[in-house]
């Protein structure tokens, strides 16, 4: 399937398709999963497993913060019995989130966002036209190479400071993590977010060591795009946490 | 997720260590599960036969362990159920066969992700080991139950082993439920990306079926477990109050936390609880369709019916999990809604065992030792799924739910049912593990003794419950209206003994064979899907070399007008097929 001249005609289409990306298909006939015995590396269908994994594994962190969401809003509305007084009462104390701040937070993680996306569009051009570049005599004017994905990562490590500065404020506010359930809940909330945007921030780590490994490009492409989209799925969950701890405190 | 590690067809490894420890061939992680969970069973079972002596005997002193007091006894119950829970019911029938076998089945060279496959067996590994490191260190393993129920499992003071024992109970769950995840993502994926060509979904044996469902459902319910695990572990180390209540006070002293909800792990626990006793009973409905339909010579009755069953019996699986909870005040107009979406799923149910009965029916049924095995799971199956109904209703639940009916219950359907379905899948698919044949007389032996034990130890248990015999208790010997009953306890601890005993038949068959058995045939039992096609053991790559095309359905036995019996699914395809 990995012939030369009928795949290097495709490319540029779906190139040309832009917006989303769509991942080359190397020999999708039948659908069944598996192209023929070939022992070239069927990249198309590598992405296509790697991006259906990242859409499985994105499932149990739903869960996650599913289970803790319903916890915060089971808690809030849970009287609590005052031993004191031996009466029920509303112990839910509404934190005074710094929300400026973490307004400026989203805004960077959302340009992050936007980076990363740049980056990946970039690197699946570069995959797109790889093969075309190893024809001999042909050529294809050099792109300008613009460092989308360490500009991500410094975004990222911005965000992550910018929320460390909230957690500051926070306590300087004085919530800390067992003042009272809510601000245990935005402790937990933002901790867990943060724990996996890090996990994204791993991988990019990964995705750059691989291009100083001098990896095929279409291998690296694979590890930049799934990151991406998990990217985008980080900051999307941001924006419901935020809503989550503002709105409903 | 990170690294993609989306190896497609990988070298075969050279070398010990890369090809029998970090392997990432899922025929030899497979293994490596099957071993854990056989590991896993004989620690688990030695609690239970502790817990028995010390039931009838309570006072007598066990070598090298002294004399069992109360608070020691809820170790042991506690670490017994968490152990066989999930080192044992899930870790085996999904992790290790379904490792070993789904690619096979569907005609994959691996899993999707077999680097990911490697890491979730060595986290799995992590976590037995830091399981078992709770027996070591002060204060001993925890004593909240393998239920974990807060305050007592949230409060370090609260018990003996309530300190740094529970802290290595709740972070070997954690660590489990992330290996779960692994294992659940990758089991999806090689479903819906690998299958050979021709290997529709309505083509896949109802193993892979199981092994599906059952991912699915641990891909949803571990993520809550690890979210209340993370709870729990804040509440116990960072002085938050998400489940400890206000206005306790442990030994005196007036804890710090005040208005968490106990009643809130509760909910999380069994959000997760209740899906798990279908990921521990799934597998084996799998294995036993497979078996029942190969050594009847027969195809499985009603195919896409066994499969809406278990795509419905998971989905349910996901709405009951109040009917654990019917004894904590809940509203009885919830509990009514709970009661009967329990009750709703005995109608898959039943659909699978009338459909088993209905393979069954009329065949040429073979009596070899796997088919044994699976007519003794469909047979725990029933006589464990009966007592269900009646638990859940919650007038009948109050007052049974702590009583040992209970304990037989669940030990039926989800303990004994799922081991049962084990030992099919060992006896049947040893042959290709191992390229050798198990022992049929010792196999003979070792499940009548099984079967007629397991009856024996647990049928009396809902008697015992009926009478008002309350379980988690340690010693009955002082209860007047108890000690009546200590010769049913007696009796049980005598069958235990024996039943237990036997299984040393099972190790020893095992380990025998696999040395010494007789070598096998690439189709021993004369059965149709892939795994039967390629080589005993199989190659590295599974098929050597080719893929295998798909023509036929999993269960074409006594086709008519076929030559044999039973028709591979890699035959060609005939008109008759269907």
């Amino acid at each position: 399937m990995a012939t030369l001249s009928p795949t290097a005609v495709k490319f540029p289409q779906t190139h040309h398709g832009g917006g989303e990306g769509a991942p080359p298909f190397y020999g999708g006939g039948g659908g069944d999963g598996r192209g023929g015995g070939s022992n070239s590396p069927d990249y198309g269908q590598r992405l296509r497993r790697a991006r259906l994994g990242l859409v499985v594994g994105i499932t149990p962190i739903v869960m996650l913060f599913v289970s803790f969401t319903s916890a915060y809003i089971v808690r809030q509305g849970l009287p609590t019995l005052d031993v004191r007084t031996s009466t029920y009462v509303h112990d839910w104390l509404p934190v005074h989130l710094p929300w400026v701040l973490l307004l400026v937070n989203t805004v960077i993680l959302l340009v992050s966002s936007g980076t990363m996306e740049m980056a990946r569009r970039q690197i699946t051009r570069q995959a797109a036209l790889a093969p075309v570049r190893s024809i001999p005599g042909v050529s294809l004017g050099e792109e300008k190479i613009f460092p989308w994905l360490p500009f991500t990562v410094v975004l990222g490590v911005a965000f992550l400071i910018g929320q460390w500065e909230a957690w500051q404020e926070l306590a300087a506010r004085g919530f800390y993590l067992a003042t009272s359930a809510s601000s245990s809940f935005v402790y937990l909330l933002t901790g867990m977010h943060a724990i996996h945007l890090l996990g994204g921030m791993l991988a990019l780590l990964y995705a750059a060591i691989t291009s100083l490994l001098n990896r095929p490009v279409e291998a690296r492409r694979i590890v930049v795009d799934i990151t991406a989209w998990y990217w985008h799925f980080m900051a999307l969950l941001w924006i419901y946490i935020f809503a989550l701890i503002e709105i409903a405190r | 997720m990170a690294t993609p590690g989306v190896v497609h067809a990988h070298a075969a490894p050279q070398g010990f260590i890369r090809k029998y420890i970090f392997s990432l061939d899922h025929k030899v992680i497979g293994i490596q599960y099957y071993f854990l969970a056989l590991a896993a069973v004989l620690v688990g079972m030695f609690l239970s036969l502790l817990m028995r002596i010390h039931l009838v005997w309570p006072t007598a002193s066990i070598p090298l362990f002294g004399e069992i007091k109360p608070e020691t006894y809820l170790t042991l119950l506690t670490m017994h159920g968490t152990i066989m829970v999930f080192f044992v019911l899930t870790t085996a029938p999904q992790s290790g066969f379904g490792n070993y076998f789904l690619p096979i089945q569907i005609g994959a060279p691996d899993m999707a992700f077999p680097t990911l496959n490697m890491l979730s067996f060595w986290t799995t590994f992590v976590a037995f080991v830091v399981m078992i490191a709770a027996f070591f260190v002060e204060g001993g393993a925890p004593l909240h139950g393998w239920t974990g129920y807060a305050p007592l499992s949230a409060l370090p003071g609260a018990g003996p082993g309530e300190g740094l024992g529970a802290d290595l109970w709740i972070t070997s769950i954690a660590i489990f439920c992330a290996a779960s995840l692994m294992g659940a993502l990758n089991f999806i994926t090689t479903v819906l990306d690998l299958r050979a060509k021709g290997m529709t979904m309505m083509r896949m044996p109802l193993t892979c079926w199981a092994w599906f469902i059952t991912a699915i459902l641990g891909l949803l319910a571990f993520g809550v477990l690890l979210a209340a695990g993370i709870l729990l572990l804040m509440d116990r180390n960072l002085g938050t109050s998400f489940f400890v209540p206000g206005g306790l006070s442990v030994s005196g002293n007036l804890v710090k936390h005040s208005g968490g909800s106990p009643l809130l792990w509760q909910h999380l626990f069994w959000f997760f609880g209740h899906p798990e006793v279908y990921i521990a009973i799934l597998p084996g409905m799998g294995v036993a369709s497979q078996m029942l339909s190969t050594f009847s010579r027969k195809p499985i009755f009603g195919y896409k019916a066994m499969v809406y069953a278990m795509l419905s019996i998971g989905l349910l699986g996901f709405v009951v999990w109040g009917h654990h909870m019917f004894m904590s005040g809940m509203s009885p107009y919830s509990a009514f809604a709970f009661s009967i979406m329990t009750m709703a799923i005995g109608v898959p149910s039943a659909i699978k065992t009338f459909n088993w009965l209905g393979t069954i029916y009329k065949g040429r049924v073979r009596f070899d030792t796997p088919m044994l095995y699976a007519i003794g799971f469909v047979s725990l199956f029933v006589s464990g799924g009966l007592s269900g109904p009646f638990l859940a209703q919650p007038v009948l639940d109050i007052p049974l739910h702590d009583t040992y009916f209970v304990v037989g219950h669940f030990h039926l359907i989800m303990g004994v049912a799922a081991i049962f379905g084990m030992f099919a899948g060992t006896a049947y698919w040893f042959p290709k593990m191992f390229g050798r044949m198990m022992s049929e007389s010792l196999g003979r032996i070792h499940f009548f003794i099984t079967l007629a034990g397991t009856y024996a130890i647990f049928m009396p248990m809902h008697y015992l419950g009926l009478a008002g015999q309350t379980r988690r208790y340690s010693q009955f010997t002082e209860v007047h209206y108890m000690t009546q009953l200590i010769p049913v306890q007696r009796f049980m601890t005598y069958a235990a003994v024996i039943t237990i005993g036997a299984q040393l038949i099972f190790v020893v068959n095992l380990f025998w064979s696999m040395f010494k058995g007789p070598k096998a045939s690439d189709n021993p039992w004369e059965a149709t899907t892939l795994e039967w096609t390629t080589a005993t053991p199989p190659p590295h790559d599974n098929f050597g070399g080719h893929t295998p095309v798909v023509n036929h359905g999993p269960y074409e036995y006594s086709v008519p007008g076929a030559a044999r019996d039973y028709t591979m699914q890699t035959d060609p395809a005939t008109s008759t097929a269907h």
